[in-house]
Formats: structure tokens, C-alpha cells, sequence
């Protein structure tokens, strides 16, 4: 009896591993939670696009909910989606962006030829900010709550669609 | 531009072969359960079918790459018309339509060669066998033409020019490795074969493992080479001095390597005692299971690699009915046909017998801890318990002392007998090895580099355990009245094949502790003129220039290699290329083989002010990691060479054969 | 394919290169310090690209990265801080080596597990099968054996 239990044995394996490629077969190995889910948005001390002179910190993103959305000129996509975030603008859903990794003159440019859907763009020349969000490629964009605590990432491009079904949502949620 | 009609034919050369696989996977396996040898019969004619119209469309799709004929989507996605021949040649398996077209060929060509070479099998032995690897060639062509036909056209807008071999292809490394790792993976499915046959016909003996040792041996050193090479062209290649990064690619040719060791000497033992007969079926199965698997993993996207193929789930998802099929019927098969009494043979705990036990138990050890190493992030995932990263230095903390331990025992397995070795004898014949192996490990760190180092003596020490006992027992054995060289001539073949293949371990050993504890790598600016002293070896930088080459563009620079206070030098030419068709920049990186030290030397970044950034490394002894892999294949295909040469010798004269059976005794 | 679309899209820096070695020259004090920072860019994973580690790949963000490590190793800062710094960040994803934590126990306990498990499948086998030879011969036939084995050559 136990000389056939063994014997099956190497079948159970197979059958649990196989049960677990199969689940593997629906999960995206690259799509992951931002590691700042439900903590904090980090501390930071930078100046903004429009003005040289006005310095900002994370108290800005306080008292509201906000969308940070991480762009920058080199980036196609970004151009791509900045008729989504004009949308969400237009929906009354504060937006801030950050300005990653840019040059002021060529940050300019992009807002004037796409749009400014943002209250206020972060210039994060270095990319120091874009780095404490743990962000490794634009665009990617956050929801901070009233409190300043990151509810929400989404990674790459939002899609029509993705304003409606996820981005919305959880603006009201959380509002 | 007239449309060449080549593809079509390839195309219905494909089907045909998934006929004759048809055909062969069931009529043989029918007929050996009604008894219809009719019906048996039809395994040797579908298994020279279906290879010969395999090799038609094979043959079709390389002209078509050969020919330019862009009007095929996999020539059009892969090819271009500036590509040098042999590349394109190449390209043919450099993709994934390809490559599983070569697979389907090799398995049709191994199917084919074992309809051939097994004259003395049973009758209905053999029509399972052919069977069973006909029924496998079913799948994986009914896989081809569903879901990755490399014939697909892409009429009416044939486009100009192709987009090109990646560039990290264009190398020599893509023409020899993935047909050597192919006919490793591919050739376990015959020993796989043999094992379902046995089971089928509740032929359980050791009789079948006599059969199968050689297939499997040849398999194995197939694999062997193919991971080497692979290893080899990473190093060469990829421009950062790596040779393994245990990356799901990488593993998943590890995993039926490690599996298949097992394997081949579990056969030794069932075939020479009649023990592990379960056990033996149980890897044989697995092995095979393990390519399946890897090819899976591979062509997915369940798991992310830099080697993987396009990652297409809905592929994946084909692969994992055709692996859950085999795999499943085959271990469910194996529940209920396996003996469930066995016949215990007796051995006692020196024997032989016990030491290729543990021998066995390890690697499945460490067969299990590659596995679970890799498929873990996928298993964490799906239970939602989040995104882990498991890399090289969980492999090494585990891989590495399982070594040791394997390799302990690997001293002593050669000088013990079958059944039952005298403790005092296994003494006598392994303490002097023993005590020199541990003198000169202590001392080697120090005689090499001045300075102790426990890695370094420790892996010199288990090197020189395996090493030096066989010595002594070659020594002792190849003692002969008529001089040294009759006595070594008089040696069998298995036992030559055993020491290489031992060998071939202990010098990878070498290989691999002296790299990795003794590798030297500098990041260092250099501008014309300037000079850079790297281990005793001056590097200085004569020129900067731009080179044209058939398809690429070019940086290069010119450095001048002396070696301490010598007059002569040498020059190495590392390149940073543009391939003009993808755009696509690429290191050419330039290296300096020796047998004891690797010189490499990588351009960076262009420093925009007339400097570059180059890398410059010295690697000792990193050829011997590959040297020991041929050793080792080398070891693996002599082990089965003797038995070979009886049974044909056997059939032809029994006169001959009568001399030739002493050296039974020795084997 | 849709998802395989917006995966392209997402990561919008540029193509993780490879087959270019991340070549930056670095200034260390001592070699201790400079064999840290070859460990941990060793064991930290770039975050963008397809199973790459940050020594090795070319992406702008392990670019970053690195500059960080080396910062923090010029601040004097631990391994285990420096680890943590960049998990705080990108996420246990980024470790090549796993942390020893409730999910990995499996990980990091079956290989030793298998080990004693292996150890006891072996002990418990040879003392089954030594009965089973012991048993099979008589007196005679063993001193008839001795004798033998005495006189074979080794093999």
C-alpha cells in the first residue's frame, strides 16, 4: 500500500506544478505593486517647471487627491497619453506631474505642444524624486490621497479605456 | 518577382510528416498489444517517412533564407539580405518557429536512427519504442503547424529587405549551439521511449536498460557540449566576462543535464544488478520531462529571461497541454505498471551500489533546488504572495556546497566494488589520494597567488579527491607482464570513459574556483597613448578608429598587449558595432584565449573627449570550466563505445566474441 | 496581445542594450570597499530589464542605481542598508537573493530538508538490502565467497 502511494507520488508533483505553470500562463512576470503602496509620498525639496524660483515639497500633494504622473520629453508614450490626463483634468481630478529628467527648456516645449493638464509640474532634473518613487520607466503615475499616502500606481501608458475603468474609480474612492 | 513555390513544398512536407507521425505513433503501439505484426511493421518504414519529409521541409525553409525570399514571415522577421550565408543558414533556428522545426527534425532523426541501429531488439519491443517517440514527434508537429508554422507568407506585400539577425546572434555561437543542445534535449526521448515500452509490455528486466544506456549516454554528451557552448558564447559574447548566470534559460537546460547524470548511472546499476529498476523508470520519464518542461519555460513568458524566445502565452499554454499529456500519462502509467514488489538485491554499505545511490539521491537534490530556484517567483506570484527576484547568489549558497558533498563521495565510487567493497580495502586504496589532496589544496592558494584562501583550497582539495584515487587505481590496474602500455591497452573502454568523464569534473572544478576567486576586472579610461597594467600584463591603446564592416558600422580601438618585462606584445581589437539594419548597437568584445588565462578587453562608453571607458579582465583558467565539459562528453560516449563494438561483433563472429567476453569482468 | 502592447509601451526608456557592459570607472579608497560594491551590484536585479542585474545592464535606471551605491558606499553606509535603501524603493524585486522570510521558507528549507530526508533513504535502504544478502548466504558459501573475491582482481 504504501509501495503505491509512492509511486504516485511523482504524479501528485507534477500535477501541483503543472497546476502552477498554468496559473503562470495569465500573470504578467513584469507587471508588479509599487513598493510605496500605502506608504508615504516621499519627502523631496525641488523646484517647479513654470517658476525657478518656487520651491515645493510633499505638502503639496496634501489637503487633496492627486494624480502624480511622471513624464518626460523623451518619452513617446507620454505624448501619447497626454490626452488621457487632459481628460482626467477635464473630470475635475487634480493633477501634478513631474518633470523627469528633463531640461527646463525642453520640459517647456512638451507642455506647450501637448497640453498642460497639470496644476503644477515638479522639475526633477536628476531624477531624485523619480528615483525615491522607485519609478524605472516613464510614464508611470500615482494616486496620493488627502493624506499624502500612495494609494494607487499604474506603470506605462493609460489607455482610454484605463481612465474610465481603473484611474476614475479609484480617484472617487479614495476622495 | 516571381514567387518561389519552395515554401509550399516545406509546408506540405510538414504535414505529411505529421502523418507518418500519426501513423507511427499508433499503428506499432496497437499492434504490440494485439499482437499484429503487420501493424508493427509500420514503425520503420513512418520512422524513415516522416525524418526524410522532415528534412525536406527543413531543407525548404533554409533555401528559402538562403535565397532571400522575404515573401515567408519567419525569413522576413529573421533574415536580411546583407547577412553573411552561414548566418542566415543559422537564423533558420535562430527564432522560434525555427527552432521548434529543428526540433521536430532532430527527434524525427533520433526516431529514425533507433529504427536503425536495433536489429537485435524484440519485435514488439521496438514498435512501442517507435511508437511512443512517434507519438511525441505528433505532438510537437501538430504544435509546429497550428501555432508557429515558419511557412506563413506574408503575399501580397512582400517587403523589401528583412529585419535582420539580432546582432547578439550573428556569431559563431548560434551555428553550433542550439543543434548540439537540441540533439541532447531531443535525444533523452528515446531512453524515454524504452522506459514507456518496458512499462507497456510489463517488461521490467534490466534488459531494456541495455538497450537504452547507449541512446542515452550520446544524448547526454550532446547536452553536455550544448551547455558548454552555450556558457562558452555568453562569455565571449554578452561583453561582461560571465559565464553562468542562472538565468531560467540557462537552468532549464540544466535541469534534464543534471537529471540525465543521474540517469546515466542508474542504468549502469539496473543494467549490471538488477536494482533501481522503478527508480531507473521513474528518471528516464523525468529526464525527458525536464526538456519538455524547459521548452516550456523557455517559449512562454512565464518567466522573464534576456535568452527567451518570443514570449506568447497562448503558445505556452499549447506546450503545457502537450507536457501535461506526456507527463502525466507517462507518471500515471509509471503508478500503476511499476512493479510493486521488487526484488531486492543485496549490497552493503561500501559498495558500489550504495555510492551511485547517493550518487543519484544528490543530484536529484540538486536537480529539485535548480527547479524550485527558478519556478519559485511563478509560485509566489500566483498565490499572491507577491513578486520575488531568486538570482545567482541563492544558486551558489545551494549548488555549491551540494558539490562538495557529491564530489566527496565521487573519490570514492571508482575504487569500490559491486555489492560490497572491504572498508580496510577502500582505505588502503584511497588514503594516500586523500592525504596529498588535502596537502596541496591547503598549499595551492598560497603557491598562486601568495595568500591563503579557503575557497580556493577547498575546491582545489574535492578536484584533486576525484582526481587522484582514480590515478592510483589507472596505476594499480594497468599493471601487465608485457609493460605499462599493454596493461592501459588492456583497460576497457568503461573504465576509460568513467575516468574522462570524472575527469572532466574535477577539471571544470578547477576551472570554475580559480575564475571566481582569482578573476581580475578593471574599469579604466583611456585615450590614445594611454597605458593601463592589469595582472602583470601592460594594456596600452595605440589607436582609435572606425571600421565598415559587412553589416555594422564601427568604434574600434587598437591595444597593445606585453606581458611584464617581455619584448614581444600582441595586439587585441575590441569593437563597440551599430548593426545598420536594427540599429542596434553591440560590444564586440576582444579576447585573448590561453590555456591558463583568458586577457578581455571591452570598450565602454566613448567618453566624448578622445577617451573611452574600457574594461579589462583577466581570467585565469576559465578555459578549463569548457575543457572539463568535453572531457566529461568525451568520458560519456566511450562508457557505452565497448558495448557496442560486442554486440555487433557478437552477431557476426562468435569466435571473436569469445575473446572479447573477459573483458566483462573489468567493466 | 493587447498585453504584450501595453508592455512595450509601459517601459518607455530606452531598450535595456545588450551585449554592452555597463563600464563606468570608479574611484575606491581600498579594494574591501570595492569588492562591496562589485557584490552588490552583483546581487541588486534592474528593475526594468529581462533578468539582468544592475552591474550589468545598460538601462538609464541601473545607471541610477549603481550611482547610488557607489554614494552610499562613499557615506559609509552597510550592506544591509544599502539593500534595504533600494527595497524600500523597487521593491523585494530587486534582491537576487531572497530574504529569509515566511514565503521563502520553502525556498531556502527544502534543499536541506531533501538533504536529511536523502541521508535517511539511504541508511534505511543499505540496512534493508544488507539483511537480504546476509540472509541469502549460508556459512559455506560464505567462506566459499571470501575466497573468491580474494582472488578476483579489483572490479
Amino acid at each position: 500500500m504504501t509501495r503505491r502511494l509512492l509511486l504516485l507520488l511523482p504524479l501528485v508533483g507534477f500535477l501541483v506544478l503543472g497546476a502552477f505553470l498554468f496559473m503562470g500562463l495569465s500573470i504578467n512576470p513584469f507587471e508588479r505593486d509599487s513598493a510605496l503602496m500605502a506608504r508615504e509620498f516621499p519627502a523631496f525639496e525641488l523646484t517647479t517647471l513654470e517658476d525657478a524660483e518656487r520651491v515645493v515639497d510633499a505638502s503639496l500633494l496634501e489637503g487633496e487627491v492627486t494624480l502624480v504622473n511622471v513624464w518626460g520629453e523623451w518619452c513617446p508614450t507620454c505624448k501619447q497619453e497626454m490626452p488621457q490626463l487632459l481628460d482626467l483634468a477635464d473630470r475635475g481630478v487634480r493633477l501634478v506631474g513631474v518633470d523627469y529628467k528633463d531640461t527646463r527648456e525642453k520640459g517647456r516645449e512638451f507642455l506647450a505642444e501637448f497640453g498642460n493638464p497639470f496644476e503644477v509640474n515638479i522639475f526633477d532634473p536628476e531624477g531624485s524624486l523619480g528615483f525615491d518613487l522607485g519609478v524605472y520607466g516613464a510614464p508611470e503615475t500615482f494616486l496620493v490621497d488627502r493624506d499624502g499616502i500612495i494609494r494607487y500606481h499604474h506603470t506605462g501608458y493609460i489607455r482610454p479605456e484605463d481612465v474610465r475603468e481603473t484611474i476614475l474609480p479609484e480617484v472617487e474612492k479614495w476622495r | 518577382m516571381q514567387t518561389l513555390m519552395i515554401p509550399e513544398i516545406g509546408h506540405y512536407a510538414l504535414i505529411i510528416a505529421l502523418l507518418m507521425a500519426l501513423v507511427q505513433g499508433v499503428m506499432p503501439l496497437a499492434g504490440a498489444a494485439t499482437r499484429r505484426p503487420l501493424w508493427m511493421a509500420y514503425a520503420r518504414p513512418m520512422a524513415t517517412g516522416q525524418f526524410l519529409f522532415l528534412a525536406i521541409a527543413y531543407a525548404c525553409l533554409t533555401a528559402s533564407y538562403l535565397l532571400d525570399d522575404f515573401s515567408v514571415a519567419n525569413v522576413a522577421n529573421n533574415s536580411n539580405s546583407m547577412l553573411p550565408w552561414y548566418y542566415k543558414a543559422s537564423a533558420v533556428w535562430g527564432n522560434h518557429e525555427g527552432s521548434v522545426l529543428l526540433w521536430s527534425l532532430i527527434l524525427a532523426a533520433w526516431g529514425f536512427a533507433v529504427s536503425r541501429f536495433s536489429r537485435e531488439l524484440p519485435r514488439d519491443m521496438l514498435a512501442r519504442v517507435m511508437g511512443v517517440m512517434g507519438l511525441v514527434s505528433l505532438g510537437f508537429l501538430a504544435f509546429v503547424l497550428i501555432t508557429s508554422n515558419p511557412f506563413e507568407r506574408l503575399l501580397p506585400n512582400v517587403p523589401q529587405d528583412g529585419a535582420d539577425l539580432n546582432p547578439l546572434l550573428q556569431d559563431f555561437g548560434l551555428i553550433v549551439h542550439p543543434p548540439m543542445l537540441y540533439m541532447g534535449y531531443v535525444g533523452f526521448s528515446v531512453v524515454f521511449a524504452f522506459a514507456i515500452a518496458a512499462l507497456l509490455g510489463g517488461r521490467l528486466d534490466a534488459a531494456w536498460t541495455r538497450w537504452a544506456r547507449p541512446w542515452t549516454n550520446i544524448a547526454w554528451a550532446f547536452l553536455t557540449v550544448g551547455i558548454a557552448l552555450g556558457s562558452w558564447w555568453a562569455y565571449y559574447e554578452l561583453g561582461w566576462g560571465g559565464w553562468w548566470f542562472w538565468d531560467p534559460v540557462e537552468n532549464a537546460s540544466l535541469l534534464p543535464w543534471l537529471a540525465g547524470t543521474a540517469l546515466i548511472h542508474s542504468l549502469a546499476v539496473t543494467e549490471k544488478r538488477g536494482a533501481f529498476k522503478s527508480w531507473t523508470v521513474l528518471l528516464a520519464i523525468s529526464t525527458f520531462s525536464l526538456s519538455l518542461m524547459g521548452t516550456f519555460l523557455v517559449r512562454s513568458g512565464v518567466l522573464t529571461s534576456v535568452h527567451a524566445f518570443a514570449n506568447d502565452p497562448s503558445r505556452g499554454l499549447f506546450i503545457l497541454v502537450l507536457l501535461g499529456i506526456t507527463v502525466g500519462l507517462s507518471l500515471l502509467l509509471f503508478a500503476l505498471r511499476a512493479p510493486r514488489v521488487s526484488h531486492q538485491v543485496g549490497f552493503s554499505w561500501l559498495s558500489r551500489d550504495a555510492l551511485l545511490l547517493i550518487n543519484n539521491i544528490l543530484l536529484v537534490i540538486m536537480t529539485v533546488t535548480v527547479l524550485l530556484g527558478t519556478v519559485y517567483p511563478l509560485l509566489l506570484d500566483a498565490l499572491n504572495l507577491g513578486k520575488i527576484s531568486v538570482g545567482p547568489p541563492y544558486f551558489n549558497a545551494l549548488f555549491v556546497p551540494l558539490t562538495v558533498i557529491l564530489c566527496l563521495f565521487m573519490g570514492l565510487g571508482p575504487l569500490s566494488r559491486w555489492k560490497h567493497t572491504p572498508a580496510r580495502d577502500l582505505f588502503q586504496r584511497s588514503w594516500h589520494a586523500g592525504l596529498a589532496a588535502l596537502v596541496i589544496g591547503a598549499v595551492a592558494p598560497l603557491l598562486y597567488r601568495g595568500e591563503w584562501n579557503l575557497k580556493v583550497s577547498l575546491g582545489v582539495v574535492i578536484a584533486l579527491w576525484i582526481v587522484l584515487p582514480m590515478a592510483r587505481d589507472l596505476w594499480v590496474k594497468s599493471r601487465h607482464s608485457a609493460g605499462r602500455v599493454a596493461g592501459l591497452r588492456r583497460l576497457s573502454l568503461a573504465y576509460w570513459g568513467m575516468i574522462l568523464g570524472h575527469l572532466g569534473i574535477a577539471v571544470t572544478i578547477i576551472g570554475v574556483t580559480v575564475v571566481s576567486n582569482y578573476a581580475i576586472e578593471r574599469n579604466v579610461r583611456m585615450g590614445v597613448g594611454d597605458s593601463v597594467e592589469v595582472a602583470g600584463y601592460t594594456f596600452t591603446m595605440t589607436e582609435l578608429a572606425n571600421r565598415r564592416g559587412p553589416n555594422y558600422l564601427a568604434d574600434a580601438a587598437e591595444i597593445e598587449v606585453q606581458r611584464g618585462d617581455s619584448r614581444r606584445s600582441f595586439t587585441m581589437t575590441p569593437e563597440k558595432r551599430l548593426y545598420i539594419a536594427r540599429g542596434m548597437p553591440m560590444t564586440q568584445v576582444a579576447l585573448r584565449p590561453g590555456l591558463f588565462r583568458d586577457l578581455y578587453v571591452a570598450m565602454g562608453e566613448d567618453l566624448e573627449d578622445g577617451s573611452w571607458a574600457m574594461r579589462i579582465q583577466h581570467k585565469p583558467f576559465v578555459r578549463w570550466l569548457w575543457l572539463g565539459a568535453l572531457l566529461m562528453a568525451a568520458g560519456g560516449v566511450l562508457a557505452v563505445a565497448d558495448r557496442r563494438y560486442r554486440r555487433t561483433v557478437t552477431a557476426r563472429d562468435p569466435e571473436r566474441a569469445a575473446a572479447v567476453e573477459p573483458r566483462e569482468a573489468t567493466a | 496581445m493587447a498585453l504584450i502592447i501595453r508592455l512595450l509601451l509601459c517601459a518607455c526608456l530606452l531598450w535595456p542594450l545588450l551585449g554592452l557592459a555597463a563600464v563606468e570607472v570608479r574611484e575606491f579608497d581600498n579594494p574591501v570597499t570595492e569588492q562591496r560594491y562589485r557584490d552588490l551590484t552583483a546581487t541588486l536585479r534592474c528593475p526594468k530589464c529581462e533578468n539582468q542585474a544592475i552591474d550589468d545592464s545598460e538601462s538609464p535606471i541601473a545607471g541610477d542605481m549603481r550611482e547610488r551605491v557607489y554614494a552610499q558606499l562613499q557615506d559609509g553606509r552597510s550592506d544591509k542598508e544599502i539593500l534595504d535603501f533600494m527595497v524600500s524603493r523597487f521593491g523585494d524585486y530587486v534582491l537576487y537573493n531572497p530574504r529569509l522570510e515566511g514565503r521563502t521558507l520553502l525556498l531556502w528549507g527544502l534543499p536541506a530538508g531533501l538533504v536529511l530526508l536523502g541521508a535517511l533513504v539511504v541508511v534505511l535502504m543499505v540496512r534493508a538490502r544488507r539483511r537480504t544478502s546476509a540472509r541469502d548466504l549460508s556459512a559455506e558459501e560464505r567462506a566459499r565467497l571470501e575466497a573468491l573475491t580474494k582472488r578476483e582482481r579489483t572490479e
